[in-house]
């Protein structure tokens, strides 16, 4: 077998044994659900219900606001408690009636060899579809190919490089059909020829599973990976799969790629065999919870409940992580509802996220130069960003970074190296802007 | 739950490497101790006292100097002991404890505080001490006690370099500073670094390399000679794989070790003192910022430039 990777990287301790032998389960419907009305990159979307409405499961709910955005719907049947502001943006709170009276708009769109490019994408569209890998960029619009650009190739990306989570790896195993469906259909809507699936070798089990289901199909094929962070970088898993860079400052389309995730393909499948928008997700609990596992819940059922479902804390809490532990987002409110984005919900326990050591001074040791994956030198960044020197950033290719933070994992002084690389591209960015 | 629970909010990645720059510091001393051990097996209580007078000198230095300065005192980071035990094992045997202690004291004040202290200095700061010594005591830093051997000088002094046999030279069993004689010795510790991933190995082999090339066709006594004899082996893989004041990018790496051995074979070949390997990597030393802004690796996606 032949393992194909990219240059550099890291290897953090993967702790996926946590949860990768454990089939999904469905979380309990919550009382209560709170939707927000952004839970993608892009405009948030306009609610479509007021207080007192009386809402189906499937219903669109928020319409979403020009191009790059996407609709939201009812992730349960019930009333609408208010539409208020919830964290800062505005959400849909819905008392839950249990009894999941489904949507009239809710059917089966019929076989996938009938539907065209242009219906698919008008299903993935209003099904709501956005990447489920954690970014939430919306999929009609990436499956939506601007005027000169070709596509030729789609890759799933089974990599899921994160740490801790194993919600790629668990859907793949348990629903390799799906993947597969959703997969062509991808191919369908962009005209791709070729798909690939690529999954890293720590989990044999997904990759005999997916080896198994594309037995028939000769257009797609299976690509084992290194295991090694970020893999699934979008940029590195096209460099690992056909040796191509997509350019800097570039997409994956300029190389003729269209990158999605394994759970995306799956909502696709379930959109069009059953009609049902992307109301529920799969996640990984785990960490210092008491029963780490896979859940299938409701969008908008509130993290404590997510938490509780799997055990509660074990010991106390010190940090509760939307994602994975590298690029996942520390959570200040347990209130909080779990959406679209959410891929894991990690629990560092307090002795875990402890007081990190202060910052030293940077002893030059490279590492973080031997880690990047898009080959900077970040030490140089830290360093120019720091003095103010913000032009000289563009010659160090400050923009080409994909904010994995390798550098600052691998930093033996503790210097915080991406969030200094953070400023340091706002500071270019606002320089240019004056220049202009 | 949520009133009662406080959760800490901060930027990921949430997860660290376990390593740190002490570490570091404390492995780089790890990798020295059969090179320490050895310089006392052959040198006794005089290496000993040496051993022990700079690398106390070095830490108390560091420590007073911060204190003065009112900033945070930092010698648990291992870094100050280093130095202290490198300039050491570069010192003749028979040197007074004094001038080693002064030794000691310059090597951190005007090698490393003066620059703002660990990772802002530009100079090995072990050799910085080294040099001052030279410049400062030269008799008494170029005279050397034998081990049961017949010539009078270091291996470099000798006028007949093939008189000298390369076991002897190997396991140490010459003159010369405590810490240079035995090539075993170091690397093994040279090795421990590189398995560690604490030095990059181009930095060696390319210095090594490029000495060995060269003495080929120039100077007397050939590559193996000139490879084992003196401190060059320990300047390969303790000195200029100093972290902070070697290059950061790959190609640089290659630049430095490749720069230090061109340097060295024209100081031991053209020049009148046996003193290539400080004067190499200290001048290398100082071409660093200008090394690692022009090996800037081509970042991912950056379009080939033609040719």
């Amino acid at each position: 077998m032949k393992v194909r990777t990219f240059e550099q990287g890291i290897h953090p301790k993967y702790n996926k044994e946590l949860t990768e032998g454990k089939a999904f389960k469905f979380a309990s419907q919550p009382e209560e659900v709170i939707i927000p009305l952004q839970q993608h990159i892009g405009a948030p979307a306009k609610p479509l219900v007021k207080k007192g409405d009386i809402v189906n499961l499937g219903q669109k709910i928020g319409q979403a606001t020009g191009f790059v955005s996407a609709d939201i719907h009812a992730s349960v049947s019930g009333k609408v408690l208010a539409v208020e502001k919830v964290n800062g943006s505005l959400a849909v709170r819905i008392k839950n009636d249990f009894e999941d009276r489904k949507d009239e708009t809710i059917k089966a769109k019929g076989d996938l060899k009938d539907l065209s490019a242009e219906e698919l994408k008008d299903i993935v569209k209003e099904a709501g579809i956005v990447g489920l890998g954690g970014a939430t960029f919306p999929t009609h619009v990436k499956v939506s190919i601007p005027e000169g650009k070709k596509v030729d190739k789609v890759i799933l990306n089974g990599a899921e490089c994160e740490p801790y989570l194993t919600v790629d790896h668990r859907t793949m195993v348990e629903q390799a059909d799906k993947v597969i469906y959703g997969l062509k259909a991808l191919m369908k809507m962009v005209d791709a020829k070729k798909g690939y699936i690529g999954i890293e070798v720590n989990k044999p089990d997904a990759i005999e599973s997916m080896q198994q289901a594309i037995k028939a199909e000769d257009m797609i094929s299976v690509v084992p990976l290194e295991v090694k962070y970020p893999q699934g970088g979008e940029k590195q898993l096209i460099k690992a799969i056909l040796d191509k860079e997509v350019p800097s400052g570039g997409l994956p389309l300029d190389v003729g790629v269209v990158v999605n995730n394994i759970g995306t393909a799956v909502a696709i499948t379930d959109a069009i065999q059953t009609g049902m928008p992307l109301i529920e997700r799969t996640v990984t609990v785990t960490g210092a919870v008491n029963e780490p596992q896979n859940l299938i819940f409701r969008i908008g059922t509130p993290l404590s409940q997510l938490i509780e479902e799997s055990g509660g804390f074990v010991g106390t809490p010190g940090k509760v992580i939307f994602g994975g532990p590298m690029m996942g987002q520390a959570q200040s409110d347990l209130d909080r509802p779990a959406t679209k984005g959410t891929s894991g919900i990690l629990v560092l326990s307090k002795d875990e996220v402890g007081a990190y050591p202060q910052a030293g001074p940077c002893i030059r040791c490279a590492r973080c130069v031997d880690a990047c994956p898009a080959k900077l030198v970040p030490t140089a960044l830290v360093n120019l960003t720091k003095a103010d020197m913000n032009l000289k950033l563009q010659d160090y290719h400050v923009f080409d970074c994909i904010e994995c933070g390798s550098c600052t994992y691998v930093c033996p002084a503790n210097i915080e190296v991406l969030q200094w690389v953070k400023l340091g591209k706002e500071n270019l960015q606002a320089e240019l802007r004056k220049s202009e | 739950m949520s009133d009662r629970t406080r959760l800490t909010v901060s930027p990921g990645p949430h997860v660290r490497s376990k390593e740190s720059t002490s570490s570091i510091m404390f492995n780089v001393v790890l990798a020295l101790l059969p090179t320490t051990l050895t310089a006392i097996y052959y040198f006794g209580s005089s290496a000993l006292m040496l051993i022990i007078a700079c690398s106390i000198t070095a830490v108390a230095t560091e420590a007073l100097f911060q204190k003065l300065r009112g900033v945070p005192v930092t010698i648990s980071d291992f870094s100050a002991l280093v130095t202290g035990l490198l300039l050491a094992l570069t010192l003749p045997p028979e040197l007074p404890i004094w001038m080693a202690i002064v030794g000691s004291i310059i090597a951190v004040v005007l090698g490393k505080q003066v620059f703002g202290g660990l990772g802002y200095n530009f100079f090995n700061p072990a050799l910085v001490g080294r040099a001052f010594l030279l410049a400062s005591f030269p008799v008494a830093m170029t005279t050397w006690k034998m081990i049961d051997v017949t010539s009078s000088a270091t291996p470099l002094g000798t006028e007949n370099p093939a008189g000298i046999a390369i076991k002897d030279l190997f396991l140490g069993r010459v003159g010369g500073s405590l810490g240079e004689t035995s090539a075993a010795a170091i690397i093994l510790g040279g090795l421990y670094l590189l398995y560690k991933g604490y030095i990059d190995w181009r930095v060696p082999v390319g210095y090594l390399g490029t000495v060995g090339l060269l003495t080929t066709f120039v100077g007397k006594g050939g590559p193996i000679f000139h490879i084992l004899a003196g401190g060059l082996m320990l300047g390969a893989f303790f000195m200029a794989t100093d972290m902070v004041t070697t290059p950061v990018t790959k190609k640089g790496r290659w630049i430095f070790g490749i720069g230090c051995g061109v340097l060295l074979v024209i100081i031991r070949v053209y020049g009148g003192l046996p003193e290539g390997v400080l004067y190499s990597i200290l001048l290398m030393n100082m071409f660093v910022p200008i090394i690692d802004k022009y090996t800037l690796p081509r970042a991912f996606g950056e379009v080939k430039i033609n040719g």
